[in-house]
C-alpha cells in the first residue's frame, strides 16, 4: 500500500486492524484509537481518496491502496498547490486553528479526514449538512460549534 | 479489540469466492466491507477460521436500469446507492434509507449485499428492500437463484443462503409511489430502537427491530388493500410481531412506536 504517498511494505497477520497497522507498522501516530467500535471517528482516515474508520478495516483489505493519514494532509494540498496561511497547511487545518476548533485535540486527526472527506463530496454545505456530515465522529469535549464553523469556513475558501 | 486468529483468502471473481466456500464450509464467512463482520469479530461474537474477501470483486458493483427493476451488485457500496441518481430517480426510497446507515465513513465501505447477508433486524436497508418488494440473486455451486426479501430472511442473523452461497445481486421494482421511512432512535449514528418502511403508497410496510427478522406489517398492508384508513391500518402494525426487550425499550413500547411511526410514515407517503 502507500500511506501519504510513499510505498509500504509489511508482512502483518490478517486480524491486524488497519489503525493498528498504521501506528504500530508505519510509525504514524497521528491516527488515533478512540471507541475501537467504529463510533467515535478518532481513527479516521482517507482510504483510496474517502474517509473510513480505520479501527473497522483489517489492514490485508487495504492491500494496494492509497492511504491518506492526518500526516500527509498538508503534503497533499502542497502538491495540488491548495494549502493555505502561514504554515502552508491544508485549508481544512488551516480553518481549525483560525477557528480554534478543537480542545483537547484527541478528535482533531479524526475530525480533519472525515471534515476533508466530507467536502470532497459536498463542496458547499449548508450548517446541517455539516452536522450531518461529521455524525459519525464524536468530540467528547463537545466542541461541536467551532469544528462546524471551521468546516465552513473551509469551504468557503476552496 | 483484536479479532481471534483466521486465514484470509482473496477472491477475484463471484465462483472463486463460492469454491473456496464450499472447501471450507460454514468456518469461512466472506467479507464484503466488513463494517458488521468486522465490529463482531473484534467483540468476539464471531470467530470464523477462513475470511474470503470479495473487496476486490468489481464487477459486483454496479446499479443497473433494467426491465421494471433496478439492477444492483452485491459489492454495491452504500455511498453509491445513497447518491446515484437513477436509484434517486427509479427507487428513491432506497437512496434516501441508505443516506441514513450509519454515518458517511461507514457508507463508504458498507455493501448492499453485505448488509442484507448479515440479515439483521436492527438494520435499515433489509427493511427498505423488503418493503419495496425487492428480490435478491443467491449464486452457489449449481447456478443462481432468486429470492423474495419476503422469503429471504429466516432469523436472528440468518437468511436463506447455503454455507456455499453468495448474493450477487439485489433487484428492487422501479416507481414512485408515496413512500417514507420512519428511524426512531435517540443518538445520531445509532440503529433504529423501531423503523417503518412504507413503499409504493402503502402496498409495502415492513418493520425494523419488531422481531428476529425484518418483517412486514402484513395485518397494517392487508387493511389498507381493504379500504382501511392509514390510521386504522398504522393500529395493526405490530400484529404477529415479537419485538426484543433491550435497554432501549421493551416489548410493549415498541409496539407502541411501530403503530405511530406506521401512521406518520403513512401520513407522510400520502395514503389517506
Amino acid at each position: 500500500m502507500s500511506v501519504n504517498g510513499q510505498s509500504q511494505s509489511h508482512d502483518v497477520e490478517p486480524r491486524t486492524l488497519l489503525v493498528h497497522h498504521i501506528r504500530e507498522n508505519v510509525g504514524l501516530t497521528g491516527t488515533n484509537i478512540g471507541c475501537d467500535t467504529s463510533s467515535c471517528g478518532a481513527c479516521t482516515i482517507h482510504l483510496d481518496g474517502q474517509s473510513v474508520k480505520s479501527c473497522t478495516v483489517l489492514a490485508v483489505q487495504a492491500e494496494g491502496a492509497a492511504i491518506t493519514t492526518i500526516e500527509g494532509l498538508a503534503d497533499q494540498s502542497r502538491a495540488a498547490g491548495t494549502s493555505t496561511g502561514d504554515q502552508d497547511w491544508h485549508p481544512m487545518q488551516e480553518a481549525f486553528q483560525q477557528c480554534h476548533a478543537l480542545q483537547c485535540g484527541y478528535c482533531t486527526p479524526g475530525m480533519v479526514m472525515a471534515a476533508t472527506s466530507f467536502l470532497n463530496e459536498n463542496a458547499s454545505p449548508s450548517e446541517d449538512e455539516v452536522r450531518e456530515g461529521l455524525e459519525g465522529n464524536l468530540c467528547r469535549c463537545t466542541g461541536y460549534h467551532n469544528i462546524v464553523k471551521a468546516v465552513l469556513s473551509a469551504a468557503g475558501e476552496s | 479489540m483484536i479479532p481471534a486468529a483466521f486465514d484470509y483468502k482473496v477472491a477475484d471473481s463471484a465462483e472463486a469466492a463460492i469454491a473456496m466456500l464450499g472447501e471450507y464450509g460454514d468456518e469461512a464467512k466472506l467479507l464484503a466491507g466488513g463494517h458488521s463482520l468486522i465490529p463482531m469479530m473484534k467483540f468476539r461474537l464471531a470467530a470464523p477460521t477462513v475470511l474470503v474477501d470479495i473487496g476486490r470483486v468489481d464487477d459486483l458493483s454496479y446499479i443497473r436500469q433494467e426491465n421494471g427493476h433496478l439492477a444492483i451488485g452485491a459489492m454495491t457500496r452504500h455511498t453509491a446507492v445513497e447518491h446515484s441518481d437513477v436509484v434517486k430517480a427509479e427507487a428513491p426510497m432506497l437512496a434516501h434509507v441508505a443516506s441514513l446507515v450509519g454515518d458517511p465513513s461507514v457508507r463508504h465501505r458498507g455493501t448492499l449485499g453485505g448488509t442484507l447477508a448479515h440479515s439483521d433486524p436492527a438494520s435499515d436497508l433489509p427493511a427498505a428492500v423488503l418493503a419495496l418488494g425487492g428480490t435478491i440473486v443467491a449464486q452457489g455451486p449449481n447456478g443462481t437463484r432468486e429470492v423474495a426479501a419476503s422469503e429471504f430472511f429466516t432469523g436472528f442473523f440468518e437468511s436463506v443462503l447455503a454455507d456455499d452461497e453468495m448474493i450477487t445481486e439485489v433487484r428492487i421494482p422501479t416507481g414512485t409511489g408515496g413512500w417514507n421511512y420512519q428511524k426512531f432512535n435517540r443518538r445520531a449514528q445509532d440503529w433504529a430502537i423501531v423503523g417503518v418502511g412504507v413503499a409504493d403508497g402503502g402496498k409495502g410496510i415492513s418493520l425494523v427491530n419488531m422481531g428476529s427478522t425484518p418483517l412486514r406489517a402484513t395485518a397494517a398492508e392487508e387493511a389498507l388493500a381493504g379500504g382501511a384508513s392509514a390510521a386504522e391500518a398504522a393500529e395493526l402494525a405490530a400484529e404477529g410481531a415479537s419485538p426484543m426487550e433491550d435497554t432501549n425499550a421493551d416489548a410493549a413500547y415498541r409496539s407502541h412506536l411501530a403503530k405511530v411511526l406506521t401512521r406518520r410514515a403513512l401520513e407522510a407517503a400520502g395514503v389517506a
